[in-house]
């Protein structure tokens, strides 16, 4: 049986085109960057030629670009390296409730550090309100940090807005742009932003070869001492190989705007067909915003159902899905996201992720939202949980 | 084709039995899922110091059993209820002067209850298998428990609570094999569980020591009473009821001419009661929350033979049948301490009837 995989926000498959573009970085082209002959040359042109890639793609100038092992440590060293780097001005973090936890526990070692972090609050669909960031600024604030697009109900943020209030007040203004990067705008000019994240596992490149775009001027406390690679703000001996992949696979995702769109649209049919499918199933509901999402990620609450059970039903009959983040997968905790947006405890353990991809088909998304309607069917039936089983 | 859930938990017992399943998958058309209860907490959060800890240890000799024979492996959460089944109770169970049975609770709510449910409905599956060392033996139309046939090993004393719907879904398929076997078929296999040390304590209590757990989940920390001998007459004091039971030599404080022990332990007046060796033996006592394997107990009255520990002596008795839910249990020789709240088991020869937990004296 061949699987349908419904989980391109955990991971996405490699493009061929990229791994293409990776072989010669694995096989003959294995000098170390920084060594001065012909094979650390080679190498050295690799990495040059990503960090070129993808500066072109965020409007940004290629030394603005560090690359990291990947978006978590991408996060890691915004959070760290920036608001210790400023700590001369201020101690005072601003971020939301619905940050992926690489952003929130780098937060939260900040705060064991004595630095105060504001955790504004965001509505039902899990969007902040900018107001909300311009009012939690203070005089000690030195960063705020808002992701793009959220991981796991796909909300889209007003970044650029956000961005404006950072610029007029005055602070750094870092954006998790790691779901986002492969589907909206990235420029950092129009996004207003001093910091973003990106993974290329997550736009069809390899995993763990990330990036974060550093703007000119903006002061940043390296997270990993040694060597001076990476100008000084990541040491390790480059990843040449990944980061080739990365800069072609984001080439490849947004190269030509008029391509990514036309695919956005694609996979928007493809998501609001998902959406579609549980439509008249009781006791289900989506997750974030109706209309501000990104275009592949479908999400619900399903009541009377444990999400980890649906996910493993959906697996046995080869659907591949999430409860939301496979980061947090196995934990008894309910999301942290679905609580911040004022979901009841005992209803965020139903949460289900579907999100498509370049290979998802209209008959892959009819055929999973036929399984997944049989197995809400069958949990429902066979757990008697009725407190839990809600009517719509 | 049944689908069979093999609940796996990092042990060598439960490795084999999914490593056996999914080898005999073949013949038998049987699909099997490895599944790993979460049971309790393994730590604190992300940005937290880390601690390495039993449990995800458990957690990742499961996977990689799972991974070498080959079939698909799920982490299923089940802590709630664990806490509120088997952890709570545990500590209430201390706290009303009883010797509670954290073990048969979780087969009892958990593996043959919650799993079994999640595992039908979630799976799709028909049975669910464990690592136990038990038989089910299906005749004249009912299931029946059988003691394993490794004597030393029989896990029947945990097991009695099943009923005919549980055993119906339930396959052990270790029921057959002895511990050493078993042993050397995780060593054939080469699995990473093969020479891994028998776990003898309670899973939530790593230290063997409760008291902590008392003080954690009930905010009992005990006050000082008195320690009295069967005439009534104070002989010491002791730290707080609910850390005595019932049979226990050690931690007494007390430095008399022969050995004595914990008889009876009294919630209401904070009173340790205790014996010398013959005065906290027993011939007969009482048997609450009876269930039978079969449904109903085989009559009124009828001889049997009793457990009232694991691995303890069993000891021949007669067994009367009061009202709905009590027996009285009549022993042909003294029985050693019976503790209120441990179960006792009965069995006809090789099958395993059913039991009940001891009552207290009244």
């Amino acid at each position: 049986m061949m699987s349908i995989y419904l989980d391109h926000a955990a991971t996405t498959p490699l493009r061929p085109e990229v791994l293409e573009a990776m072989l010669p970085y694995l096989t003959e082209h294995y000098g170390n960057a920084s060594s001065p002959h012909a094979a650390g040359r080679r190498a050295r042109q690799g990495l040059d030629e990503a960090r070129e890639e993808i500066a072109s793609i965020l409007g940004a100038k290629p030394r603005e670009i560090v690359f990291t092992g990947g978006g978590s440590e991408a996060d890691n060293l915004a959070i760290k390296g920036a608001a210790w780097a400023a700590s001369a001005k201020g101690r005072h973090i601003v971020t939301s409730g619905v940050e992926h936890k690489a952003v929130l526990y780098a937060c939260a070692i900040m705060e064991r550090s004595g630095f105060a972090v504001t955790y504004v609050p965001v509505d039902r669909y899990g969007q902040v309100d900018p107001a909300e960031v311009d009012a939690a600024i203070n005089e000690h604030t030195t960063l705020v940090s808002v992701m793009y697009a959220n991981n796991e109900v796909g909300t889209i943020q007003p970044i650029a807005e956000i961005g404006a209030i950072c610029r007029r007040r005055g602070v750094l203004f870092h954006a998790d742009a790691v779901q986002a990067g492969g589907f909206l705008p990235i420029d950092v000019d129009n996004l207003g932003v001093d910091l973003l994240s990106l993974a290329a596992h997550k736009v069809y490149g390899p995993k763990g070869v990330g990036a974060l775009f550093v703007r000119q001027g903006t002061a940043l406390l390296p997270q990993i001492q040694g060597g001076a690679q990476e100008r000084q703000r990541r040491a390790g001996t480059e990843n040449v190989a990944g980061i080739v992949g990365f800069g072609r696979a984001l080439g490849l995702a947004q190269g030509n705007a008029s391509l990514r769109d036309a695919e956005n649209a694609r996979l928007a049919g493809l998501r609001d067909q998902l959406l579609a499918g549980l439509r008249d199933v009781p006791g289900t509901e989506p997750t974030g915003h109706p209309t501000e999402r990104l275009p592949h990620s479908a999400s619900w609450l399903i009541d009377g159902v444990e999400g980890g059970d649906l996910v493993a039903a959906l697996d046995l009959d080869g659907v591949e899905g999430s409860t939301g983040s496979a980061c947090t997968s196995g934990s008894a905790e309910p999301s942290h996201v679905l609580l911040a947006m004022g979901i009841d405890p005992d209803r965020a353990h139903g949460a289900l992720r579907l999100t498509a991809g370049r290979g998802t088909t209209l008959a892959d998304v009819e055929r999973a939202t036929e399984v997944l309607r049989s197995k809400i069917e069958r949990i429902r039936e066979q757990v008697a949980r009725p407190n839990r089983v809600a009517s719509a | 084709m049944a689908r069979v859930v093999a609940a796996m938990s990092g042990g060598v017992d439960s490795s084999v039995a999914a490593a056996l399943l999914a080898r005999d998958a073949a013949e038998t058309g049987d699909d099997v899922v490895g599944v790993w209860l979460r049971l309790h907490p393994d730590g604190g959060e992300g940005y937290e110091q880390s601690r390495s800890c039993c449990s995800p240890d458990a957690h990742d000799d499961a996977r990689r059993v799972a991974q070498l024979v080959g079939i698909p492996f799920f982490a299923l959460n089940l802590e709630r209820s664990f806490e509120e089944r088997v952890i709570d109770a545990f500590a209430d169970g201390y706290l009303a002067g009883a010797t509670p049975n954290p073990c048969q609770a979780c087969n009892q709510y958990i593996k043959f209850d919650e799993l079994l449910r999640r595992g039908l409905a979630a799976y799709g599956a028909d049975q669910v298998a464990t690592g136990h060392y038990a038989r089910v033996e299906e005749r004249d139309g009912r299931f029946h428990l059988m003691r394993a046939a490794d004597a030393n090993k029989d896990q029947t004393y945990f097991l009695w609570v099943l009923d005919q719907g549980q055993l119906a879904h339930t396959r052990f398929p270790l029921g057959e094999l002895t511990k050493p076997e078993v042993r050397r078929i995780a060593a054939d296999l080469n699995l990473p569980t093969a020479d891994k040390p028998e776990s003898q304590e309670i899973c939530f209590v790593p230290a063997g020591d409760y008291r902590e757990l008392l003080a954690e989940r009930r905010g009992y920390v005990g006050e000082p009473g008195p320690i009295v001998d069967a005439g009534g007459e104070q002989i010491g004091t002791h730290t707080g009821y609910a850390h005595y039971t019932v049979g226990q030599r050690h931690g007494l404080g007390l430095a008399l001419g022969e050995p004595v022990f914990v008889q009876e332990v009294r919630p209401a007046s904070n009173t340790v009661v205790v014996g010398r060796r013959d005065e906290i033996a027993a011939r007969s006592f009482a048997v609450e929350g009876r269930r039978f394997v079969a449904g109903e107990p085989p009559s009124d009255r009828f001889s049997a033979s009793v457990r009232i520990r694991h691995r303890g002596a069993e000891v021949p008795c007669e067994v009367t049948v009061i009202g709905d839910e009590r027996l009285v249990v009549e022993t042909s020789e003294p029985v050693w301490a019976p503790a209120p709240g441990q179960a006792a088991v009965l069995y006809d020869g090789e099958e395993c009837l059913g039991g009940g937990r001891i009552a207290r004296a009244t």
